[in-house]
């Protein structure tokens, strides 16, 4: 039962690991342009910058 | 945004998507960006259109970066101290069209926002559904007595904040509609909301063994996706309409003296001296001074030949100078012109059109008072037979609550109308309101318009091969001195013939009258009749006049070029048995003539704009449901009287607005197919309530047995959620 103990705060951990890192990039307008980071994805161009704000 | 902006648009979910707009456009915050211009990019559509586009500007001096956004089709460029005019260019030597972007007519941000909002709210509703189900996982499996208790404890921790946060949207309407004595879907949304939440704090308190955590999470998660989705169509439509209306930027060209200024439209004042360039768009009524031109007046009047303008004509807002420079003084502006009276009458006919009970509306009018009763009735019979147990008989109104989920509701709906749009919208139509497809699924008699609607509102030369040998190379040379239509149309027609111009001199453009040139030492003319030579005109189509010499006048005929797919978009609306009528403000004799081209039998010609309007509401009187096709403003009242109404992205802007759905390319074939897919929506929506109303009938007998159990909840409600789903996306 102990493992219990343990693996909970790990599930919690994870999940909220999740949440955060969806909201990181939900602030950082990456579901801004769905269709374009589609076909970007194709492109030959080296694109390691999002859209400065 | 500021909570009564959100409520002021979550308030507005109305019929007309300008009034949608209108509180958002009030709201932005007007601060620019220094150097930030938007650009709208029509024709860009894949990963090498971005490159392209990007690496142009990128290239282009004193441009700091640049962004293409494909699903707004737009593009963000950081160039400060340039504008719109230098960087178009830049895009166009690539071979795209660019357009500029009025940023003040972009509420983009706003919508943004919003959208961002619920977005945020729907991912904290997943990702606590995942956590909670983990652990309830764990209780249905056989967990009990401390250990459920404590993941009851841990459910409740994560789930309330969740509930809180994720159901705002709902709570907040829910209130809004108390206020006003409206019961919408979303007051039993939140009174399960809140009921379960709070009997399954209540039921962990004293470690019972049921407790809804991840049924009221997993409730609000799927209502959010729904509520995303409704947002999203909208809001994808809503900024295509904008982008329409941002492209024409409002600006006037102010006469001071000799000084030329441009300004805004609505400083112009009556009284003011205002130059109208060829090609410009009337930006007031007023009467010309001086200057001779043509004016092109299809847009207000449905004409589709040009008028003389000379001093002392009486021009309105919205008609295109062709050939030479006006000077107007102007005699209403803003909103006293003709235009915005006009827009005026569309908003009248507006609230005429009158409410729409769209099928959601129907659904959840019975489905709110039934889930209530019922909800009440388990709860008083319970109480009562267990002998005052209250809690017994609240947990199984709480399950009732739950189980009688109106996800499917919620989800039936804006899943086919998502569907729907993004089919049509891939075809080249746009619809800017979700219940015009319920409108047009109706719709069993459809009225066009003609010059701009089933024609291009553009000229054709008929037979190049009909002017004589040695007259076509001068007229060709004559026609590429004028921007006129006909001189334009009659240049391209025999440039494909393959004429070659003849060598000319002294060239020059009378305006409001034609060309002159002289040809091997002979005065040689093309132009208007009475200037470039006499003689018999037909009437009926436009025709330009060629004089070389002494030689009698050689009349060049020209024909309103047809929409490419009217044809085909006609015989297959007749084909559906539809009753199809064309209504024109042009010549009869035109009229006739593309009446026969396209085999419609029904016609009436030079109809003024309130005959057009009279003629649909007599049509919706006898109970026919009517969508009208225009483009003008002559057309604005009668698309505003039709049941549905579509209009070319060509159209005039009151046009658009007075329109639900918007036709993006040239071609008219989508609107057969708009009817058509219309129709098939309105099949899955119903079969998406069937879907639901079965699985209630399953479902709550048990509740009301008091048979329920979290589980069951959680299994029926995800099941229905995801079949509705499915059938939805059958659609696509």
């Amino acid at each position: 039962m102990s493992v219990v103990g343990f693996l909970i705060p790990v599930s919690l951990a994870l999940g909220g690991l999740g949440l955060w890192g969806f909201i990181w990039s939900l602030r950082r307008n990456q579901y801004d342009d769905p269709k374009g980071d589609a076909e970007r994805v194709l492109s030959s161009e080296w694109d390691d910058k999002p859209r400065p704000r | 945004m500021s909570d009564a902006t959100a409520q002021d648009f979550e308030a507005r979910l109305s019929a007309c998507p300008a009034c949608d707009v209108v509180p958002l456009a009030l709201h932005v915050a007007a601060k620019e960006v220094p150097g930030d211009v938007i650009l709208s990019l029509p024709g860009i559509h894949c990963a090498t259109c971005i490159t392209d586009v990007e690496r142009a500007l990128r290239a282009h001096d004193g441009v700091k970066s640049a962004r293409v956004n494909l699903t707004l089709r737009r593009v963000n460029i950081d160039a400060p101290g340039l504008t719109a005019a230098e960087l178009i260019p830049v895009i166009e030597r690539v071979g795209y069209e660019a357009h500029e972007l009025d940023p003040s007519a972009l509420s983009s941000t706003a919508a943004e926002r919003q959208s961002r909002d619920l977005l945020m709210r729907l991912g904290v509703a997943g990702f606590a559904m995942m956590n909670v189900m983990i652990l309830s996982v764990a209780v249905w499996s056989g967990a009990d007595h401390a250990t459920r208790d404590l993941f009851h404890w841990i459910s409740g921790a994560i789930a309330l904040p969740t509930v809180a946060f994720a159901g705002k949207p709902f709570f907040e309407s829910a209130w809004r509609g108390l206020k006003h004595g409206r019961l919408g879907m979303d007051f039993p949304i939140s009174l399960a909301l809140v009921l379960a939440s709070a009997m399954s704090v209540y039921e962990t308190w004293h470690s019972g063994p049921h407790a809804y955590f991840d049924g009221v999470v997993s409730l609000c998660f799927f209502l959010l996706i729904g509520r995303y989705l409704d947002f999203r169509a909208r809001a994808v439509a809503r900024s295509a309409a904008e982008q329409l209306t941002a492209l024409e930027v409002p600006r006037a060209i102010r006469l001071n003296g000799d000084l030329e200024e441009v300004v805004a439209l609505a400083d112009l004042a009556p009284g003011e001296l205002v130059l109208v360039r060829p090609g410009a768009r009337v930006p007031a009524d007023g009467i010309v001074l001086t200057g001779h031109s043509e004016i092109d007046r299809s847009l207000l009047t449905g004409e589709s030949l040009p008028v003389a303008a000379g001093p002392g004509l009486a021009l309105s807002a919205g008609e295109v100078n062709l050939t030479g420079p006006l000077r107007m003084q102007v005699t209403a502006a803003g909103r006293d012109s003709s235009l915005s009276r006009l827009t005026e009458l569309v908003a009248a006919a507006e609230s005429a059109r009158g409410h729409y009970t769209t099928l959601a509306q129907k659904a959840s009018e019975f489905y709110t008072p039934v889930v209530h009763i019922l909800a009440l009735a388990s709860f008083g019979y319970w109480f009562w037979s267990s002998g005052g147990d209250l809690r017994l008989a609240a947990n199984i109104a709480a399950a009732v609550l739950i189980i009688t989920c109106p996800c499917a509701l919620g989800l039936a709906v804006p899943a086919v109308v998502t569907a729907a749009s993004g089919r049509l919208f891939r075809k080249g139509l746009l619809i800017k309101d979700g219940t015009a497809l319920e409108r047009l699924a109706e719709v069993e008699t459809v009225v066009f318009d003609k010059t701009g609607t089933l024609t291009m509102g553009t000229p054709q030369l008929i037979s190049p091969a009909s002017l004589p040998d040695d007259a076509a190379p001068v007229a060709l040379a004559l026609a590429r001195v004028s921007s006129h239509p006909l001189s334009r149309a009659l240049a391209l027609g025999l440039g494909e013939a393959g004429v070659e111009a003849a060598g000319l001199t002294g060239l020059r453009e009378v305006p409001g009258f034609g060309v002159e040139g002289r040809w091997q030492g002979i005065p040689v003319r093309l132009g208007r009749l009475g200037w470039a030579g006499e003689g018999e005109s037909l009437g009926t189509a436009p025709a330009s006049w060629l004089t070389i010499g002494n030689e009698p006048a050689i009349r060049i005929d020209f024909a309103d070029r047809l929409r490419p797919g009217a044809e085909s978009c006609i015989a297959q609306i007749r084909a559906t048995g539809r009753r199809v009528l064309l209504l024109s403000g042009d010549t009869e004799a035109v009229v006739a003539d593309t009446a026969a081209r396209l085999g419609i039998p029904e016609w009436q010609a030079a109809m003024t704009p309130e005959e057009k309007a009279h003629r649909i509401a007599a049509l919706r009187a006898d109970g026919a449901q009517v969508l009208m096709v225009g483009d003008g403003l002559n057309d604005t009242a009668a698309l505003a009287a039709a049941s549905v109404a579509i209009s070319p992205a060509t159209a005039l802007d009151a046009a658009r607005v007075a329109s639900d759905i918007v036709l993006l390319g040239h071609d008219l074939a989508p609107v057969a197919e708009a009817l058509d897919v219309a129709r098939r929506a309105r099949k899955r929506i119903k079969e998406n309530f069937a879907i639901s109303g079965i699985y209630n009938i399953v479902a709550v007998p048990i509740a009301l047995l008091g048979f329920a159990t979290p589980l069951h909840a959680a299994l029926a409600m995800s099941l229905s959620s995801i079949t509705v789903t499915l059938n939805a996306l059958r659609l696509r």
